[in-house]
């Protein structure tokens, strides 16, 4: 077997920042090859220079043993290098065949040709995927978005394809489905490249892995003759403690608690649908469930920041429905929520660190001028305590990298002293290290008897970082799982909806034994 | 009596089509992911460059082409501007309108007081060149032949743009990568589409578009030339609004400027109907006259409110409208 791609002493600079140093690293035919490191290692980059977005500095690239030069994206098709790209580069308003017709370019002017579906369709037949051809991308779930994405590029020739993050958004059934595929494709001898944070996965799937760290490249090795503790120590450079830790804490009583929580979301569609639960002091509840199953809406409706069709939401025996987010914030309810694209929601880009801690406090000060002093004493001590790395308390937030940016957002909502934190995606897209300090955190809180609303996505860190898992799908509570004794299996189950254990032994899961609805109590004791 | 009904058609007909070749050339644009606010001005330029020129050549065909390439030329300012600079789309539109209105003025003050003088249409060749055309068979029908079969070559012209716009953006794969282009700009890019050629292009054609129905007004106008009073008039202005109104379709489109063109006539007319029929409409007499020229942009504005209301995803409006791209965004 040859080798797919070679690269050779491949150098690129941004400016004075040093992105990839003297890379090597080789992709051998008809194998899946996993492409480990840290955030801003340098994989990206290295990756967009294969799929021709970026030029090498420096250095060269073989694909089948001959030298090229990749200048554009056209040409690394061409070459039979395709990406499936993290972000979906989808047309959301067309059909399946109307964004895999774009790219083709055999077929004529029109779009009437029945050989291009009849294509389309063989090929999608030959790897196993489901697919309607006539489906509009906006009405797909994200992993038949993602199955488009990959048709896509086997559509368009390629052999050669790289995977950027695919599982970062799949519940574990459609990760075992997408693994599947891969394999599928290897055997029909393409080449794969699959980027991931993910140890589990790199030990599932690949059969060798290469590491970058900082920009350099550390070496490969072949995924059987490994251990994720040794994958760690590669990529980090460091030892590192890979169990998550999880202090057992006396709980409280409920801190908060809901009822029957019903709230649309922005197109009026029911996003939660009679929720109920509740949070104790010094617990950390996890909720899981498929992306877009309302997780958003239930944070956005506790914070007060959308409107609540019906339902109770009482936090220490008050009712806090129908209060300003203002309000709420004072009575010791905070919500930080890491949006897809990180720094939409909460934080001002542009503005310095100190001007976003005052973003939250600003009506303390007296009077029409901010205080300044105050707020930059409070951005250094939230720099000094979560090693946030920046040069200075003035930089503006979005020159910040992904996680330092987090801690200053989680940072601030620690701040305010809450006794119930509403945190959602708090390490999306960080990288190990910054992950750990991110859950350190979070058990430093709970640990204070902070009640903590965890929204993740890795049901890996939910089960060994979480108290309690609580599973939607459709906005609807499919159950509260006790994270000792569970399975990943159930919760996925769960979160598809094929497994509904509300009703159990007796009891509903979401209402406390001990709950302050006086009135509801004999209602949950039946 | 039904002369006045058969008449009051036949004016609609001739008011909706300019506002067809506005709206249709918005469209292109936006389609495109762009969005002009310049069609005043560019319909302006159109309208005086093209007008000009065909009365020096005494024809109508040179007189279109030059008021296609002149508009065309105003679109590839904006596109420079939008799509090669990044500057802010509706400021350069803005900009595009004022200096487009103030061209017209500056060029047709300017050949008034010019030894020439202002040329006219009056009897020439080009007037002939612009009369009614009967299609035969067809003009025969009583109301309807009249109405829709006897009409100028750029009344045909416009509606044929409009259709074949239509069969452009739904049947044919440069359409479909455009509307790809307009909806995520991204993901054509990373298929290999040259976005900025495609944006280049169907910019520049689409106020070409807009530039004939600047001719088209001039020549509606008989060609006289007031030097306080603009031959577009807030037309431009109303395309934009029919764009939304016509869902982004050029089909629609037909429909839309139809109905608008009905409340731009009654302007003209409700003299007309209330002597024609005193029972029934002789309160069309009391309403001012004010009003009926006002009432096309009162129309506009309910428009604009009921469509902004109406979010739903059956809407055709180009997800990524009003947005520059640039690939290294992300």
């Amino acid at each position: 077997m040859g080798n797919a791609i070679e690269l050779r002493g491949i150098s690129k600079s941004f400016g004075s920042v040093a992105a990839n140093r003297d890379i090597n690293l080789t992709l051998k035919e008809g194998e899946i090859l996993a492409l480990l490191g840290e955030n801003g290692s340098g994989k990206t980059t290295l990756m967009n220079m294969l799929s021709g977005i970026y030029m090498p500095d420096s250095g060269s690239i073989f694909v089948n043993g001959n030298k090229v030069n990749i200048n554009s994206p056209e040409q690394a098709a061409r070459l039979g290098i395709g990406m499936v790209h993290q972000h979906f580069k989808l047309v959301e308003r067309f059909t399946a065949l109307e964004n895999i017709r774009l790219g083709l370019k055999e077929g004529g002017k029109f779009l009437l040709g029945k050989d291009t579906r009849k294509y389309i369709q063989d090929t999608a037949a030959k790897f196993g995927f489901e697919i309607d051809p006539d489906k509009l991308v906006c009405n797909m779930s994200v992993s038949e978005k993602q199955t488009l994405e990959i048709l896509k590029v086997i559509c368009y020739g390629a052999k050669i394809i790289i995977f950027d993050e695919p599982t970062a958004v799949l519940t574990v059934q459609e990760i075992d489905k997408l693994f599947d595929v891969m394999r599928k494709m290897r055997q029909d001898g393409h080449s794969l490249i699959i980027i991931t944070h993910k140890l589990n996965e790199v030990m599932e799937i690949s059969d060798r892995v290469a590491v970058l760290r900082h920009g350099e490249y550390i070496g490969s090795v072949e995924t059987a003759k490994t251990s994720e503790k040794e994958l760690t120590e590669l990529m980090v450079g460091r030892r590192i403690d890979l169990d998550i830790k999880r202090p057992l804490m006396d709980k409280t009583h409920p801190l908060l608690e809901i009822r029957d929580l019903t709230v649309k979301n922005d197109e009026g569609a029911l996003a939660v649908d009679g929720m109920n639960f509740y949070i104790r002091g010094g617990e950390i509840l996890g909720v899981a469930g498929i992306a877009g199953s309302g997780q958003k809406e239930l944070c956005e409706a506790i914070a007060g920041l959308r409107p609540i069709e019906r339902g109770q939401m009482l936090h220490e025996g008050e009712s806090i429905v129908g209060m300003s987010p203002k309000k709420i914030l004072e009575h010791g309810i905070s919500m930080s929520f890491i949006p897809e694209d990180r720094l939409g929601m909460g934080l001002a880009p542009s503005l310095s660190i100190t001007d976003n801690m005052m973003l939250k406090n600003y009506t303390e000060a007296k009077g029409i001028f901010v205080d300044r002093k105050a707020a930059r004493k409070e951005a250094k001590e939230a720099i000094d305590k979560l090693e946030i790395v920046t040069p200075s308390t003035e930089t503006p937030v979005r020159k910040l990298s992904g996680g330092n940016v987090q801690k200053v957002l989680l940072g601030r909502e620690i701040k305010s002293g809450p006794n119930v934190l509403v945190t959602a995606y708090p390490v999306r897209g960080l990288d190990i290290n910054s992950s750990y300090m991110i859950y350190d955190i979070l058990n430093e809180q709970k640990k204070k008897g902070v009640g903590i609303l965890f929204v993740g996505e890795d049901l890996d860190v939910m089960l060994a970082l979480c108290d309690k898992i609580m599973v939607m799908c459709h906005g609807r509570l499919q159950g509260v799982v006790n994270s000792t004794n569970t399975t990943k299996e159930d919760i996925g189950l769960m979160m598809t909806g094929a497994l509904n254990i509300v009703n159990k032994e007796g009891k509903t899961d979401g209402i406390a034994a001990d709950s302050a609805f006086e009135d509801k109590k004999e209602e949950a004791d039946v | 009596m039904f002369d006045v009904i058969t008449l009051f058609l036949s004016s609609v007909i001739i008011y909706s089509i300019p506002l067809l070749y506005g709206t249709t050339g918005e469209i292109m644009i936006e389609k495109s992911g762009s969005l002009n606010l310049g069609v005043e001005g560019t319909m302006a330029i159109g309208a005086v460059a093209g007008y000009v020129a065909a009365c020096r050549t005494n024809s109508l065909f040179v007189g279109v082409l030059v008021a296609f390439i002149s508009a065309a030329l105003v679109g590839a300012v904006f596109a420079f501007l939008t799509v090669t600079l990044q500057a802010n789309q509706n400021v350069t539109g803005l900009t595009i309108t004022t200096f487009g209105v103030a061209f017209y003025y500056f060029l047709g003050n300017g050949l008034s007081n010019s030894e020439g003088g202002w040329p006219m249409l009056g009897n020439t060749t080009l007037a002939a060149q612009f009369a009614d055309i009967k299609i035969p068979l067809l003009s025969d029908i009583p109301v309807l032949g009249p109405v829709l079969f006897t009409k100028n070559i750029l009344v045909y012209f416009g509606v044929l743009i409009a259709v074949l716009m239509w069969l452009y953006f739904a049947k044919t794969v440069p359409g479909l990568k455009l509307r790809a282009i307009g909806e995520n700009p991204g993901a054509a890019d990373s298929l290999g589409i040259n976005v900025t050629l495609y944006k280049y292009i169907h910019i520049m054609i689409g106020s070409g578009i807009m530039g004939i129905g600047g001719i088209y007004m001039g020549l509606n106008m008989g060609g006289t030339f007031e030097g306080s009073n603009c031959w577009i008039n807030g037309y431009g202005w109303i395309a934009i609004a029919l764009v939304i109104f016509a869902n982004w379709s050029p089909a629609r489109a037909i429909l839309g400027t139809v109905v608008f063109g009905l409340f731009s006539t009654l302007r003209v007319y409700n003299v007309a109907f209330a002597t024609a029929f005193p029972g029934v409409l002789g309160w069309l007499n009391k309403i001012p006259a004010h009003f009926f020229s006002a009432l096309p942009f009162i129309i506009t504005l309910i428009v604009l409110i009921l469509s902004s209301m109406r979010k739903n995803s059956s809407s055709g409006e180009p997800a990524a409208i009003g947005r520059n791209y640039y690939r290294e965004d992300r």
